[in-house]
């Protein structure tokens, strides 16, 4: 029902927005498998392999969270991986990511190491921020990830700001500023798209559309159920993509991320994905029927289609993928164990890290 | 060997739990991500789910048990190629499930902190002496001045706001600055303070140093979220990796006759945020010293200026180096009678107090506190301990003011030599009026300065 007020809408709207080529065809190849044959086999392999250390990396934190290892708010991206796998397949070495409080696949992504990320998770000496972060505030100025944000949407700013650096540094690189479909209706998004757009900023804004903002869904929060148009008053250019399908997402990113680059100004990629598992570790997501899930998991799983495609088309076979699967669980127990040995920070600590010396 | 699965904690506060259904049963086959059983917590029915693969050996707690402690195994699975022989030795192998993370963190048992002994911020070095040569010059001009020679200075510097540029600012504070530095470090913004704020931080995040300019701090309300939860707590959230050198400045407290929403004062609402630094100045000379200061500050810095004071003139030193440090008090006129602590605007009225005191025969030492954060106690405690008496003034609302904060102050580290109560010159509890007549009253005047230092000297 939303989805055609959306559509009706938008071709009423198509004159005023001539100029911005919002598109939703990326994600028109809906249920057929990632077309493989376009990618090298390490490259499709190391995709497969990324998306896999998130979910078994995802299952282990939430497995932590049940033994009490880990704390306070815990949002997993169990279902989400081909979004941040694609896009950071995308870009290159000096650009720069920045999210939300659901980030731990994002910081898998960048190349952080699982036991740092865990280790935060767990609020230990060797987390990342040194446990004074926890699971929704980590950075890695090494690998370019500016945040692990707790607040809904105050990322978007700040990673428009990344980007107003790189322009002001005469640096070539892009800022990747990822939102929820929930983030998507806050002011400050708006204020940032203007300014990307006014100063030509190479950004490219991320929406993460999994359907619900905590235990409400997009048709009971948005006006339009579609997002990727939500820079048209501005011109930016937006697409719908499969985010279920880390090829789609590569494909599409790469395109985006070319646009910002070459000085032409922010870009938005709609991600159609879906969250298997609740906002939190405590939200027993009564608001989606179980068959809604399990339809997904069943036909929409990013992991599972590209394993399905790689198989069908010989890039590799069962056994190799078993033996990928025993390495990535090795690094994932190795950073459990290792999060969990790892001391509490010291109590000096308390009084740390406030002020930087002048 | 077979694998334990524990019942969960599936939230913050869940201890114990009832298994409500068993949705696998013995022999069958588990992949990850299946949901094995339904809890019943504290709060819902939640799901369990499978972390690995396998076959399900044995559920060790039956449907419908309630009260099952977190932690406590609920079923074995069996790994690919092991079968029910393997559960038989698994007893004494199975390491226990870990139980420190159930422990309160030790973290919490640090000691109350005490402003001044524990102040985290770095040591405060002093101010240089300046017999060099001054020169009269306006605030106005020394605000200019000191961010004209920063920006000479260090290339990262830039400048963004509201009518900065071209307009020359809205109070012309950066007139010329479009003029030499260019569109792309002098930089007018929409009207947009929440993500200008925000694109300032990540900017600073990223290594470049922005001067961000609001019209007025009243709007700075729009962006406080990004001030206070992107700028202030980045770097201790980061475990220090990420700092925000940033300078939020512009003109903050009444102006005249622009009513509630265009006059309010700030300074203790940011003066309370660790991770910010907070000045206010009253002179040229400070001002252009501590923006200098404020500048090449690698922390985010709350620069509170007045409206005003922009107009009026002081002698500065005749210096691009003139740097006035964050975090120190300035005795603008000693005395021995009574203590009167003040910032910004009231600082001139506090002098203007002292005058007519001195009248009547007392000697009041007026302090310029300058910096809110760190706030410089010493100087004040110092004071206290010869004068005994203190009055705090500001035009700030009394309650959780900055006068509050130097009443408690004194209570903790100069109690024994207090004569008299602290007393408190604050604006009136109310927001600011249009009417001439009621905004004077709103306001903390000379006379009001005067009776209070006499109450305290018990001369009125
Ligand atoms: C400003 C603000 N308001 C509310 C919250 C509480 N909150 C945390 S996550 C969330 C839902 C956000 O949903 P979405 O943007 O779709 O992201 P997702 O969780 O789906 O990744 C809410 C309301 C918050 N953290 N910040
Ligand atoms: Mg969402």
């Amino acid at each position: 029902m939303a989805t055609k007020a959306a559509k009706s809408s938008k071709s009423k709207g198509a004159t005023a927005a001539k100029k911005t080529a919002t598109k939703k065809t990326a994600a028109k190849r809906g249920r057929s498998g990632p077309d493989v044959a376009s990618t090298n086999r390490d490259e499709l392999l190391e995709l497969y392999r990324e998306m896999l250390l998130i979910r078994r990396f995802e299952e282990k934190a939430g497995q932590m969270y049940g033994m009490g290892l880990i704390g306070g708010f815990c949002h997993l991206y169990v279902g989400q991986e081909a979004v941040v796998v694609g896009m950071q397949a995308a870009i290159t070495e000096g650009d720069t990511v920045i999210t939300s409080y659901r980030d731990h696949g994002h910081m898998l992504a960048t190349g952080m190491e699982a036991k740092g990320v865990m280790a935060e998770l767990t609020g230990r000496r060797g987390g990342y921020s040194r446990g004074k972060g926890g699971s929704m505030h980590m950075f890695s100025q090494d690998k370019g990830f500016y945040g692990g944000h707790g607040i809904v949407g105050a990322q978007v700013p700040l990673g428009t700001g990344l980007a107003f650096a790189h322009k002001y540094k005469d640096e070539a690189a892009v800022c990747l500023t990822y939102l929820g479909d929930g983030a998507v209706n806050q002011g400050q998004v708006y204020e940032s798209f203007n300014m990307a757009a006014l100063w030509k900023l190479p950004v490219v804004y991320v929406i993460e559309n999994n359907k619900y903002g905590m235990g409400t869904s997009i048709e009971r929060a948005s006006a339009r159920t579609d997002l990727y148009h939500r820079g048209q008053a501005y011109g930016i250019p937006g697409v719908q993509v499969d985010g279920m399908d880390v090829l789609a997402v590569r494909e599409a990113g790469r395109k985006a991320v070319a646009h910002a680059r070459s000085g032409k100004g922010p870009q938005i990629l709609e991600m159609l994905t879906y969250r298997y598992r609740g906002h939190s570790m405590s939200d027993p997501a009564k608001y989606r029927a179980k068959e809604e899930v399990q339809k997904m998991r069943q036909e929409r799983d990013p992991i599972e289609r590209l394993r399905g495609a790689l198989l069908d088309s010989k890039v590799t076979d069962e056994a190799s993928l078993k033996e990928m699967d025993r390495n990535v669980k090795e690094i994932v127990s190795e950073a459990a164990e290792f999060a969990q040995n790892s001391p509490e920070p010291d109590v000096a600590e308390l009084f740390t890290d406030i002020y930087a010396e002048a | 060997m077979p694998i334990e699965i524990l019942m969960p904690a599936l939230s913050p506060t869940m201890t114990e739990g009832k298994l409500a259904k068993w949705l696998k049963q013995t022999g069958d086959a588990v992949a990850a991500g299946d949901t094995i059983a339904e809890i019943e917590t504290d709060k819902a029915t939640m799901e369990v789910e499978a972390v690995d693969e396998g076959v399900l050996g044995k559920q060790l707690v039956a449907e419908g048990t309630e009260g099952v402690a977190v932690n406590t195994p609920i079923a074995v699975l069996l790994e690919e190629g092991e079968d029910e022989s393997a559960l038989a030795n698994m007893n004494d192998a199975t390491p226990a499930p870990a139980a420190a993370a159930a422990e309160a963190p030790p973290a919490a048992q640090a000691e109350p902190q005490s402003a001044p002994a524990k102040s985290p911020a770095a040591p405060v070095a002093a101010e240089p002496e300046w017999d060099g040569p001054t020169a009269s010059q306006s605030v106005r001009e020394a605000l200019r001045d000191a961010m004209a020679e920063e920006m000479r200075r260090d290339p990262t510097v830039f400048l963004m706001g509201e009518e900065v540029a071209e307009y020359q600012g809205a109070y012309k504070i950066s007139q010329g600055l479009l003029e030499e530095f260019g569109a792309k470090r002098v930089i007018d913004t929409p009207i947009t303070e929440q993500g200008f704020a925000g694109i300032g931080v990540g900017a600073a995040f990223y290594g470049l140093r922005p001067i961000v300019e609001f019209m007025t701090f009243n709007f700075a309300m729009q962006a406080i979220d990004q001030i206070i939860n992107s700028a202030a707590k980045t770097r201790y959230m980061s475990g220090g990796q990420i700092s925000s050198p940033i300078v939020f400045r512009g003109p903050n407290g009444a102006a005249a006759r622009v009513a509630a929403q265009h006059s309010q004062c700030y300074a203790s609402w940011y003066a309370h945020i660790p991770g910010l630094k907070v000045v206010a100045p009253w002179s040229a000379a400070d001002a252009k010293g501590l923006l200098k200061a404020a500048i090449r500050d690698p922390n985010p810095v709350i620069f509170l200026e007045n409206e005003v004071l922009y107009g009026q003139s002081f002698e500065v030193p005749q210096s691009d180096d003139w740097i006035v440090p964050i975090g120190k008090a300035k005795v603008v006129r000693p005395g021995r009678d009574v203590t009167i602590v003040t910032f910004s605007i009231s600082v001139g009225r506090a002098l203007e107090a002292a005058e007519a005191l001195a009248q009547d025969g007392i000697e009041a030492e007026v302090i310029d506190l300058r910096s809110l954060r760190p706030l410089d106690s010493e100087t004040v405690i110092d004071s206290v301990k010869r004068t005994n008496r203190l009055v705090t003034v500001e035009e700030g609302w009394p309650t959780a003011g900055i006068g509050a904060e130097l009443a408690a102050l004194m209570m903790e580290h100069a109690f024994d030599w207090l004569d008299a109560p602290v007393t408190r010159v604050c604006g009136a509890d109310v927001p600011m009026p249009y009417a001439a007549n009621l905004e004077r009253l709103a306001l903390p005047q000379v006379a009001d300065v005067v009776a209070a230092a006499k109450h305290v000297c018990y001369a009125d």
